[in-house]
């Protein structure tokens, strides 16, 4: 692929029948062939394991690969709040058309019309799929499925398994790549990390792993690659994301010629707890179901130290009731967390660190009873209490916005293919439907929308129109990169000098959620990008490993992981500075409107930003090329958002 | 200003070392101080593995990944207990405000055989997977499935079919259970999925396939001391054991094979 604008494959038409159509141009392979060709998956979660399960069901040998030692731990487990779809059951208005509509809204009028079309046709299919492996969805007492409205949206098209769909589902998807690993369908390989991938002759032919438990190096081949590794969230070291979740994979394939697309594109939730001391390692979400009985406040004047019980009615400044009197507590996620942060940033911050504000619910407790309160949240209240030892029944909360999930990621077509034939991308990892910032409950259903219902027909479409070459393991390509791998290996097992990983990559946090967060400007990220090559630079040479690399040893596994986040950091550095717009959750505050709001620019940035690695001279230095898609809206016209 | 404890304590810990699945493996000792009583016990694990880091002595492996408690990774026994002190919660969840300045704690891997330790308190537990693989699922190949509500299941199938599939994998269980059975384990995803109609067509071979891929990875058997249940970070019923004993004992009566 040359310079300029990149080609999302999309197919013509109507977009009613895009799917449809395409699905019927796409090349199929005889079924006896099937079993002739082979997949690597990597990753396990929603996408990954969907994915190895149906396309092992269709006859493909699969091979699936994990950094954990299940599948089952995968990070999509976590997910609380549930999963959309289109079948408007409670019959509310709901539609594919709509679901289609807010998801492009949502995402600021920065997504790709034709995939989040489709995202909402296959929503249906999904919740399908999923009850039929015994999906234990919550269900009135008429025996049928239940919906809740979340996220703002003003219908109910949530399918929720109380506060753990994403467990339930990926129990599901775990389940169907079970029934395939034992019928001999699919090689899974858990504890298993890929460190690089492997292009013979332009096309993605492989990947070289590490076993984390003995050090081994293995190459693996097939006849395509696809990537299902997650989100990047963990560049800001704090994150709602699991400790293992990481960049490697996805940066290795970019460093390999695939394009990162809008790198800058990060979620900020903003209702989690907040972190309580520089030991911290992971942040953890409150549901945001919370808002709507919460009332959001700070104190009205700065450094008031007072015991918010303490602090008299008129004394308080519910900021967002103030700000956006129509939404109020309920405004969007962005718009919630940008807020939060400017109430710190004027030193009206509340708790022991000054980073917090308030989730108060005691107008809605004495307007409710604690037994209605408690009923809606009692187990969220109880995992506040269990980790702050605070009583949120008696005080306010305290909240403060964290990293939660990341929209870009590897670019990728209407076909899940990268930039580099052969290599797909799915899930979080790749940049996709979620454009600007994500609605909540859609992170499921894009995972298992790509991992069911869009690969099995697009790999089909890839194998049988290309010719695959036959190669093997012993191929010039895999030595050289299993030779990168070691090199890279042995470079982390030397370093001795008096940093430890975790101090590195918690000040590449620092910079990152201070410069690249909720808010930034040119300066702000031009200094970070100074400060991110530095410390790249102070990691090679102070950085500290103890031990080897052939046993189980999390430093070295940390350090390799580390050292790509000091890279992606700087790339999404450059990726805000150079869409001098704000649109959804990149917030650029030269670019606002007089009431503070995201101010896009239209004109100039309706398009993807796809960044391709151009030189690595293996020093510190490293160059990036920007490439375009141009973004067309031919169904939902933007329009500026309002909350007011 | 919130009311956070900032309190800290010192601790004096003994944990688990072992090179690999054939090492002997032994306690160090190591003296934890100053530790916030807000941390989470692993945190306080990560302060431990920095200072040893920083000593250049080697970390101590653990296996951690959610730190929510819902990912059923880490696996730690804190003085005699899986997951430690606290009732349905998970080491990750567990607070070092439940400890006293002073105190001894000691940190062992789950011990079983069918879990072997990979190193320090990293132990195997691909035996589990291996149960699923024999028939935790239904088969049902993607594309299969009709419409979401053309099969009503009643509330309360719905509701009990959660709870027992609300099992993290964990193994707790079997850590704490005298002859190191899986039977909670396994009985939880056989009732759920008895539960739900989708379920039915292959209910009895799925508990004779669960349980005998049990069997053959050397779990040992279940004597209804109800321990398991008790570590359980889920809280998974020992009723779910009774409802695999029946279903199983139904299979094996019905054998066509």
């Amino acid at each position: 692929m040359s310079n300029g604008t990149l080609n999302s494959n999309c197919p013509a038409g109507d977009i009613q029948s895009r799917w449809d159509n395409h699905k019927f141009s796409m090349k199929l392979v005889n079924p006896a062939n099937k079993r002739k060709h082979s997949v690597i998956v990597v990753g396990t979660g929603l996408a990954g394991a969907s994915a190895s399960a149906s396309m092992a069901e269709l006859g493909y040998k699969v091979k699936a690969f994990t950094i954990l030692d299940s599948p089952r731990r995968s990070h999509s487990i976590a997910a609380q709040g549930g999963i959309n779809a289109a079948k408007n059951y409670p019959n509310d208005g709901d539609s594919i058309y709509r679901l289609f509509y807010d998801t492009v809204k949502g995402g600021d009028f920065r997504a790709r019309e034709s995939n989040v079309y489709r995202l909402a046709q296959i929503s249906n299919n999904i919740i399908d799929q999923c009850v039929a492996q015994g999906v234990p969805f919550a269900r009135d007492y008429g025996g049928l499925l239940a919906n809740r409205s979340f996220g703002g949206a003003q219908v109910s098209r949530t399918f929720y398994a109380r506060g753990q769909t994403g467990q339930q589902l990926l129990i599901g998807a775990y389940s169907a790549l079970s029934r395939q690993v034992g019928l001999g369908k699919v090689d899974l390989h858990t504890r298993k990390e890929m460190l690089d991938l492997v292009v013979v002759n332009g096309k993605a032919r492989g990947i070289i792993t590490r076993d984390v438990t003995t050090g081994k190096i293995e190459r693996h081949l097939a006849d395509a690659v696809c990537l299902a590794t997650g989100g990047y969230g963990n560049v800001y070291f704090l994150s709602t994301n699991a400790m293992n979740c990481n960049v490697t994979a996805s940066w290795r394939a970019h460093k390999k010629g695939a394009y990162f697309a809008n790198p800058c594109f990060t979620q900020i939730h903003p209702t989690c707890i907040p972190r309580s001391g520089d030991y911290q390692s992971k942040l953890t979400l409150m549901s945001e179901s919370l808002r709507n009985d919460g009332r959001v406040w700070v104190p009205k004047e700065k450094g008031d130290h007072r015991r918010p019980n303490d602090i008299p009615e008129e004394e308080r400044d519910y900021y967002l009731e103030r700000i956006y009197p129509s939404f109020g507590n309920l405004v969007p996620r962005d718009v919630a967390s940008r807020q939060a942060k400017f109430r710190v940033d004027e030193g009206r911050g509340v708790g022991p660190t000054g980073e917090a504000v308030y989730l108060d619910f005691l107008s809605a407790i004495k307007r409710d009873g604690e037994k209605a309160i408690s009923e809606k949240y009692g187990n969220l209240f109880q995992m506040y209490e269990k980790i702050t030892d605070e009583n949120p029944y008696k005080v306010p909360m305290r909240i403060y916005p964290a990293v939660h999930y990341t929209m870009g990621g590897l670019w990728v077509d209407y076909n899940l293919q990268s930039n580099l034939p052969g290599l797909h991308v799915l899930g979080e990892a790749n940049f996709s439907d979620h454009g600007a910032n994500r609605l909540g409950a859609s992170a499921l259903m894009q995972g298992l929308a790509d991992g069911y219902f869009v690969i099995p027909y697009t790999i089909g479409n890839y194998i049988a129109s290309n010719t695959i070459e036959d190669v093997t393991v012993d191929h010039e390509a895999f030595k050289e990169a299993e030779s990168t791998v070691r090199h890279r290996l042995d470079k982390i097992v030397a370093m001795n000098g008096s940093t430890t990983v975790d101090e590195i990559h918690r000040e590449l946090g620092n910079i990152m959620w201070n410069h690249v967060g909720m808010s930034r400007t040119a300066s702000g990220l031009k200094e970070a990008i100074e400060k991110i090559q530095t410390l790249r630079e102070k990691f090679w040479v102070d950085g500290k490993i103890v031990g080897e690399a052939n046993y189980k040893n999390a430093e070295v596994e940390k350090a390799g992981r580390v050292a790509d986040f000091l890279e992606l950091g700087e790339l999404m550095a450059m990726d805000a500075l150079t869409r001098e717009e704000s649109c959804g959750g990149h917030f650029r505050e030269e670019h606002q409107t007089p009431e503070n709001e995201a101010k896009r620019d239209d004109e100039n940035f309706t398009h993807v930003a796809a960044w391709e690695s151009t030189a690595d001279n293996g020093g510190n230095k490293i160059e990036w090329q920007r490439h375009k898609e141009e973004l067309d809206f031919e169904y939902v016209q933007p329009t500026q958002r309002s909350y007011k | 200003m919130g009311g956070t404890s900032e309190k800290t304590i010192n601790l004096k810990l003994k944990i688990w070392k072992q090179n690999g699945p054939d090492d002997k493996g032994h306690f160090i000792e190591h003296e934890a101080k100053s530790v916030s009583t807000d941390m989470s016990f692993l945190e306080m694990m990560d302060v431990v593995n920095e200072d040893l880091v920083k000593a250049g002595k080697s970390p101590v492996e653990f296996d951690h990944d959610c730190r929510e408690g819902i990912c059923g990774a880490c696996s730690m026994v804190i003085n005699g207990n899986p997951h430690g002190p606290d009732t349905a919660t998970t080491t990750c969840q567990l607070h070092m405000r439940r400890f006293q300045d002073g105190q001894t704690v000691v940190i062992e891997p789950f011990r079983a055989r069918a879990f072997p330790v990979v190193r320090d308190l990293v132990v195997d537990r691909s035996a589990f997977d291996r149960i699923i693989q024999a028939g935790g699922f239904i088969s049902v190949n993607t594309g299969n499935a009709q419409d979401a509500n053309a099969l009503p299941v009643p509330k309360v199938d719905a509701d009990e079919a959660f709870a027992s599939a609300a099992c993290i994998g964990c193994g707790a269980c079997v850590a704490v259970c005298k002859n190191a059975s899986a039977n909670l384990f396994v009985s939880a995803k056989i009732t759920h999925l008895g539960l739900v109609p989708q379920g039915q067509a292959e209910r009895d071979e799925r508990a004779r396939n669960m349980v005998q891929q049990m069997d053959q990875e050397g779990f040992g058997a279940c004597t209804n001391t109800g321990a398991c249940s008790a570590a359980c970070p889920k809280e998974i019923s020992l009723e779910n054991i009774a409802q695999m004993n029946k279903d199983f004992l139904k299979a094996s009566l019905k054998d066509r094979s």
